[in-house]
């Protein structure tokens, strides 16, 4: 296993006003003993609301912030006693730290890291290649830093992170604020990663939709815990989270009406348009009854929300 | 080809040094403005010393050599670390994380990307000063006077440098520390551009040996000049410049690291 | 005054009473710089005689402390946010506001200095005061006129900075004249030698034709009685005068700058 935490703690010490003058101190567990272990080649979404350890976290594994408790090896080494060694081995892209040279040109900075990370120039040039090709940088490669978009800057950031060919990519938030296009360039190009599967990828995000297309395996955290570790199916089946379908209709709704394995939730468009929720019946025998029951338009069936599940999911835990 | 460590940072600050460059005439305006200010700060000490005919009983040469020695190492360190003081923005926005992520020393790469080439000019009319002042200065050259000679400045400059490292480190504890480390600094630069002996009381005491002022400009100086110290410090003491420059350097490391460790990388 | 501008002063007052640390921070910092200058000045007048240019002892020792002090209300290193606004375009919306921006700067920058007194002029003359002993005004006027040379040394401070501030609709980056600032401010103000030490021919042109010794020195002169009654008279005059002069020119300069804001749209 590449990535393993037992235990890991981090607290801060807050200091909070009390009255004119006093100051109350309180230690703040912002991550509160967690158990990770991450396997060669995987890919894992790390999710949790604001505040929940995410980004402190990943700063503990790549060696930024000392840990207040707990055992942590990346790559077989305690991030930050072998914190330059380490640097050499992982990638890291922190969505509002760049790693590129403001002023520079973006492919300036990129030779500058090949020096910096002491990268053979051939290697250094074949990876730059791909990254060229599979993330379009050919537009702008030549431009000062300053002046590329997000999603360009982001694009350079992830080649940036992957110039020296590190073992582990940690990703925080790297689709944060991006266009639609950038955002599925992003994507498009970490599945192409992880299929080539020789590099173990660990991502924070707030947009979902990542991990849906991105991540077999998810590691929740809420209130510095675990509060899920495992594929999106087992979280969905743990909150079963249903099915629906939605279905266009010629005729309105008949009041009332009831179908065997599912649950009206919504009717809308003047009775024209419904929603029914499934409780775990097959969707084929229910839409065989929907079709007898009235005179169907269009029809489309649903899968579960993972957003709704996460939501349910901070709830329970609040 | 292996580069050597020192090939990687001086790609940094050469890399720096494009981008500030870009802006030509703002460029141009400071390493000039940052002359001035040097000329004038030694101008000043020439000013006060016309006022009196000689200060804390040291003639002019002797001042000068004392002066140009505080100058030349403090706008030395000054170009190299000046900028570390940064640290506290980069604290602030939590900027400092990206330092941390690469595999170099984290201090070298703050002082390669806030390095000021601009105060070049400064440092080098710093040190030409100098050794005008040693030659118009009367000094009966040995062997020891000749490597103090050449030490001193050296010696100086690796204690600003520990003192700038040092003031800046305090961000990592005191975010909102703004201008205290300038007392040390800046005060410092001050402090040593005139002969010790002119201060007074527990004030001159902590600059001069607890701080460890003495030792960049007034104790060489003496030494050089083979004078004592009129206060009555003995003369083996003049010259331990170099041995104060490694515990002020050990120290500042040491301060640096604990303060890394005590970084909170907040700010995201 | 009219009840916008009490309540800009108390916005700018209490703003600054936030700064806490950075206020400790910066009166240690003067505090330590008042030593050191103050000990120097004290050498060279044992060297030389008892006095400094007509400086006695206490004289010194309060223009040293009283002057680190002054430095801090004055404020004169530390630029207006004016020109980051021009910058980014921000100016517009002061522009826009019933009140001249001028006098919502200058408001604000009163009611800075209103909390710099208390602070940062207080403490290190205390430490002062109590280290070496400050020179005592025998003459009840100067207790008058003292504070209005302070707060003429504020205006004349704040209206070049805001000078400096609107030169940006003109070149962006001010780094340079701010520089120029700086280094013309402390040492043709006064800072780090009392302006008498100098050549008479230079001491003259630097009181009749800059602004510069309206930032320090003048204040400094009234509270040791230099000259006194009918120089210091004469010092808080010509300070008047450079408070009139350089807010007219502001006036000037803002109205040009307007008419190219609204010419070239920003």
């Amino acid at each position: 296993m590449i990535i393993s935490a037992r235990g890991l703690r981090k607290d801060f010490t807050v200091h909070r006003k009390v009255g004119r003058f006093r100051r109350e101190r309180t230690v703040v567990s912002a991550v509160d003993g967690v158990d990770l272990t991450v396997e060669r080649g995987e890919m894992v979404g790390y999710i949790g609301p604001n505040g929940a350890g995410k980004s402190t976290t990943l700063k503990m594994l790549t060696g930024v912030l000392s840990p207040s408790g707990g055992e942590v090896q990346v790559c077989g080494l305690e991030p930050v006693a072998k914190r330059t060694t380490l640097a050499k081995r992982i990638g890291v892209v922190f969505g509002q730290r760049s790693q590129l040279w403001w002023d520079l040109p973006l492919g300036e900075s990129f030779s500058l890291l090949r020096h910096i990370y002491r990268v053979p120039e051939t290697d250094h040039t074949a990876r730059l290649k791909q990254c060229t090709e599979l993330l379009a940088l050919d537009e702008f490669i030549h431009t000062p830093v300053r002046q590329l978009s997000l999603g360009q800057r982001m694009r350079g950031e992830l080649t940036a992170a992957l110039l020296h060919g590190p073992e582990v990519l940690f990703l925080d938030e790297p689709t944060i604020g991006l266009d639609v296009l950038s955002k599925q360039a992003v994507r498009t190009f970490l599945s192409e990663l992880d299929t080539r599967g020789d590099t173990t990828v660990v991502l924070t995000t707030h947009d979902l939709a990542d991990i849906e297309k991105l991540c077999r395996r998810l590691v929740v955290i809420d209130h510095g815990k675990v509060v899920h570790d495992g594929t999106v199916d087992e979280l969905h089946s743990r909150y079963r989270s249903r099915r629906t379908i939605v279905a266009d209709l010629e005729l309105p709704w008949p009041d009332g009406l009831t179908l065997p394995g599912a649950v009206v939730t919504a009717v809308e468009a003047e009775g024209r348009r419904v929603t029914l929720t499934l409780d775990g019946t097959a969707a084929g025998e229910v839409v065989a009854a929907l079709a007898k029951a009235v005179p169907l338009r269009d029809l489309s069936v649903q899968e579960p929300d993972i957003e709704d599940v996460i939501a349910r999911l901070y709830r329970d835990d609040n | 080809m292996a580069e050597s460590p020192f090939g990687v940072y001086a790609r940094i600050v050469r890399a720096q040094v494009r981008s500030q460059v870009q802006y030509r005439a703002s460029f141009l305006l400071e390493v000039f403005g940052s002359m001035a200010t040097n000329a004038l700060d030694i101008a000043s000490v020439f000013v006060l010393f016309s006022v009196a005919g000689g200060l804390g009983g040291f003639s002019g040469t002797e001042v000068m050599l004392m002066a140009a020695l505080s100058a030349g190492a403090f706008a030395t360190a000054d170009m190299v670390v000046g900028n570390v003081d940064k640290l506290r923005e980069y604290v602030r926005s939590g900027l400092f994380d990206s330092l941390l992520l690469r595999p170099l020393s984290s201090l070298a790469q703050l002082a390669a990307l806030t390095f000021a080439l601009r105060r070049s000019g400064r440092a080098l009319q710093g040190m030409v000063f100098y050794v005008v002042a040693l030659c118009v200065a009367d000094i009966h050259w040995t062997v020891g006077r000749v490597l103090c000679a050449v030490f001193a400045p050296i010696s100086g400059t690796v204690f600003f440098i520990s003192l700038f490292v040092a003031g800046a480190s305090v961000a990592f504890w005191w975010i909102e520390s703004g201008e205290i480390a300038n007392a040390f600094t800046y005060g410092g630069r001050d402090f040593t551009a005139y002969p010790n002996n002119m201060y007074g009381g527990w004030f001159r005491d902590f600059f001069t040996l607890g701080i460890g002022f003495g030792f960049v400009a007034y104790f060489p100086a003496l030494a050089l000049l083979g004078k004592s110290d009129p206060l009555g410090l003995p003369d083996w003491l003049l010259w331990f410049s170099p041995v104060v420059a490694v515990i002020a350097a050990c120290l500042a490391s040491l301060l640096w690291r604990v303060g890394v460790r005590h970084y909170r990388s907040t700010g995201s | 005054m009219a009840h916008a501008q009490v309540a800009l002063v108390a916005a700018g007052f209490r703003r600054y009473s936030t700064y806490r640390q950075a206020t400790v921070a910066g009166a240690f910092t003067n505090t330590v710089f008042g030593f050191l200058r103050c000990y120097i000045l004290l050498s060279v007048a044992a060297t030389a005689g008892g006095s400094v240019a007509g400086y006695d002892g206490p004289q010194l020792v309060s223009y040293v402390w009283i002057g680190q002090g002054v430095l801090a209300v004055v404020n004169a290193w530390v630029m207006l946010d004016l020109a980051e606004r021009v910058r980014t375009g921000d100016v517009v919306a002061d522009l826009l506001r019933p009140i001249d921006p001028l006098w919502t700067y200058l408001c604000t920058d009163l009611g800075r200095s209103g909390f710099a007194m208390l602070t940062r002029f207080v403490g290190p003359v205390l430490v002062g005061a109590l280290a070496f002993g400050l020179y005592v005004p025998a003459n009840p006027l100067t207790y008058l006129l003292a504070p209005l040379s302070i707060l003429f040394a504020v205006v004349v401070g704040f209206a070049c900075r805001y000078l400096i501030g609107l030169s940006a609709f003109w070149t962006l980056d001010i780094r340079g004249t701010s520089m120029l600032w700086v280094f013309l401010s402390g040492f043709a103000g006064g800072l780090y030698f009392p302006l008498a030490i100098l050549p008479e021919w230079l001491k003259t042109t630097l009181w009749v034709a800059t602004p510069f010794p309206a930032l320090m020195q003048a204040p400094l002169d009234v509270l040791v009685e230099r000259g006194g009654v009918p120089n210091m008279l004469l010092v808080c005059a010509s300070q008047a005068t450079w408070c009139a002069v350089t807010l007219f020119a502001c006036k000037r300069v803002q109205a040009r700058a307007m008419r190219k804001l609204v010419l070239q749209g920003g």
